[in-house]
């Protein structure tokens, strides 16, 4: 199961690696990505200013045909001459076989009067005296109008050119179709959002666009005059290019608008290309960062694990020796006043020896009553001494030893009191074990207190399990067939007092002791299993080598 | 065999007097103190074969009075007894010099053993000489 601080650890690193390793990455993406754009909007600009130049030479060059047409016709003719509806209507004949611009012709004399007129319009005497357009006309020579919608509802514009000068001036009127523009200016139109029409001073459109129709404002409102073509990057509608250039001809602003982000629909499969790229190097950085962390924290989770095993085995050796003192000054305490009570009852006892009935009455009784004092300061004695066996620092000595040897003699101990209680003893010992180097003493101290507790386990009727074998180091397990133990007194079964005896019945330190012996040893001991069918110890000594020399 | 004779050195009055009598009553010629300061002065005085000495005692403890005794009088023989876990100072005790050492409560009968193997060491220590 994954401790939940080792998640949040294993958590943190991935999320430190992917960042340092996945940050340069998107950094380089995004750089790479800006750089692309930045040219590629360059080259988009370059294209709108090539676009604007072309689309303006062509409309001027329209409209310098559609002047010098009727500026040959009139100045080729007299007002006399074309001042006739019949006339007029030959020459509009001879012009429309050429282009099919015009809508109608007129003539019109310095007075202001339509002398003649020919189209679709019945515009004959009309008089055009003090009109904005027939002043400019006669000042200036040549008008160019707004585009307008005529009575049929379609777009058109005027150009008037004037011939002769003072009272003998008149002007040549033809009425054109603007379609004509809407189809050039349309035709150099790049992209499918972008958008291509042209504007009068007052900012109004002169031809459709995508967005406004003839006449109403355009996008950009009323232009400044410029002679140049401007190329601009724009907010309008969500970040166009914007390339404007005034007509020469007509005041008229050509305004194209391109999508810089169609043109850079090239690249998309690139982008693409490139996100497919980053999402592979993000798994695989992923991966490669899950199982590195995945085996450092497991690493760490090892160690800690381990870190804790030697610091539960430090803190009881710790509480071991703290106990060890405590035992000792206890046993001081006690034993004083014990040889006291034992020196009492022994004097007691000597001054009786000599005495009879008579003497002393009841002198069975007394002599009892002594013996049973004496008897209980040895039973006293042996405990305390006991405690200060356990508290007793001794150096072990160092012999080499056979440990099934060992066993065998220390199972001799127990033999009559295993057959008396009906325990058979059953031992399996591997004949191959090395010998090994020791304190025999101490290790039948050992397996004589764990023996015990096996023998006091089981009771009656049953059976002590003793095996040896090597399992690197050399093993021996005593399995009794006793009820068990409880998780909470397996815990504490080496704790020094600690004991599941009837009072009086053991003292809770044969375990501690050997425990203690095992840690002197540098070997262990410990509660291999436990169950209802049964406790295991497992006393292990390191394999000391052949133990020769 | 002449009779031994025996200094107690216990700061425990009562247990000093029931050892004392149960010696004395056992025939052997014993002597109590209570303090280090006159165990050495009893012991300059009178010929004590063996000195049966309290480990842990106030003023001067059992193995300065060991150590004095074995350097003013080497041939007097001494038990340690100690009532305590400090069988460090009790092997101490042994490298100075002292014969055995028991720990307390301890049967008459084991300590006079002692005390005799002690007395029969010194008299072959002062035969060979």
């Amino acid at each position: 199961m994954q401790q939940p601080q080792y998640r949040s650890l294993r958590i943190r690193f991935l999320l430190v690696i992917l960042g340092f390793s996945l940050l340069p990455l998107f950094v380089l993406g995004t750089v790479i990505r800006m750089e692309f754009s930045n040219a590629f909007t360059d080259k988009v600009m370059r294209a709108v200013a090539d676009a604007a130049s072309a689309n303006r030479r062509a409309i001027d060059m329209f409209l310098d045909e559609r002047i010098a047409q009727l500026a040959t016709l009139a100045r080729t003719h007299t007002l006399e001459e074309l001042g006739t509806d019949e006339s007029l209507a030959r020459m509009f004949d001879v012009m429309q076989k050429s282009a099919r611009a015009y809508i109608d012709l007129g003539v019109i004399d310095a007075a202001g009067r339509h002398v003649a007129y020919v189209g679709p319009y019945d515009l004959k005497g009309v008089n055009y005296k003090g009109e904005p357009w027939f002043d400019e006309a006669m000042l200036r020579g040549l008008h160019v109008s707004d585009v307008f919608l005529g009575h049929r509802n379609f777009p058109h514009f005027i150009i008037a050119v004037r011939v002769g000068q003072g009272s003998r001036a008149w002007l040549l009127r033809a009425t054109i179709d603007s379609d004509i523009f809407t189809t050039l200016v349309r035709s150099v139109r790049p992209g499918k959002n972008s958008d291509a029409f042209l504007v009068n001073a007052a900012g109004l459109l002169q031809t459709p666009s995508q967005r406004g129709k003839l006449q109403e404002p355009g996008p950009l409102g009323a232009p400044l005059r410029f002679s140049d073509i401007r190329v601009q990057k724009t907010d309008l509608y969500g970040g166009r290019i914007v390339g404007t250039a005034w007509l020469s001809r007509a005041p008229w602003m050509l305004t194209i608008l391109e999508d810089p982000q169609e043109a850079l629909n090239p690249l998309l499969r690139a982008t693409y290309l490139a996100w497919g790229f980053v999402l592979l190097g993000t798994a695989v950085i992923f991966a490669g960062a899950w199982c590195t962390v995945r085996s450092v924290v497991h690493r760490l989770e090892e160690r800690d694990r381990e870190k804790a095993l030697l610091d539960a085995s430090l803190l009881q050796s710790s509480k071991m020796a703290a106990l060890g003192k405590l035992a000792a000054g206890v046993a001081h305490e006690v034993n004083n006043p014990l040889a006291l009570i034992g020196e009492a009852a022994g004097w007691i006892d000597d001054l009786l020896a000599d005495k009879d009935e008579q003497a002393v009455p009841d002198l069975a009784e007394i002599r009892e009553s002594v013996r049973a004092i004496v008897r209980h300061v040895e039973r006293a004695r042996s405990v305390t001494h006991r405690m200060l066996g356990f508290a007793r620092r001794m150096e072990p000595e160092h012999e080499v030893a056979d440990l099934n040897t060992v066993v065998g003699t220390t199972l001799e101990f127990l033999r009559n009191e295993a057959l008396y209680r009906n325990i058979t003893l059953e031992t399996r010992l591997d004949p191959a074990l090395p010998s090994l180097r020791t304190d025999t003493a101490q290790l039948q101290q050992v397996l004589l207190n764990i023996l015990e507790n096996a023998l006091d386990a089981v009771d009656h009727d049953g059976k002590v399990r003793i095996r040896t074998f090597a399992d690197g180091d050399l093993c021996v397990e005593i399995t009794d067939t006793g009820p068990g133990m409880s998780p909470e007194t397996a815990e504490r079964i080496f704790d020094p007092f600690f004991t599941t005896k009837a009072a009086g019945e053991g003292t809770g330190l044969g375990l501690s002791i050997a425990y203690g012996i095992m840690d002197k040893l540098g070997g262990s001991v410990k509660v291999a299993s436990t169950g209802p069918d049964g406790t295991t110890f497992r006393v292990t000594l390191p394999n000391s080598g052949n133990g020769g020399g | 065999m002449s009779r031994m004779r025996v200094l107690l050195v216990d700061d425990e009055a009562d247990f000093r007097a029931l050892l004392l009598k149960r010696m004395t009553h056992r025939g052997v010629d014993a002597m109590a103190v209570g303090d280090g300061e006159a165990a050495l002065a009893a012991v300059a005085e009178g010929h004590f074969d063996v000195v049966v000495l309290d480990v842990r005692m106030p003023g001067m403890d059992g193995i300065e009075v060991l150590r004095r005794l074995k350097r003013d009088h080497p041939d007097v023989e001494v038990v340690l007894l100690t009532g305590h876990a400090s069988i460090e100072a009790a092997r101490t005790g042994m490298d100075l010099g002292a014969f055995d050492y028991c720990i307390k409560p301890v049967s008459i009968n084991d300590l006079l053993v002692t005390l005799q193997e002690a007395v029969a060491r010194r008299r072959l220590a002062a035969g060979a000489e």
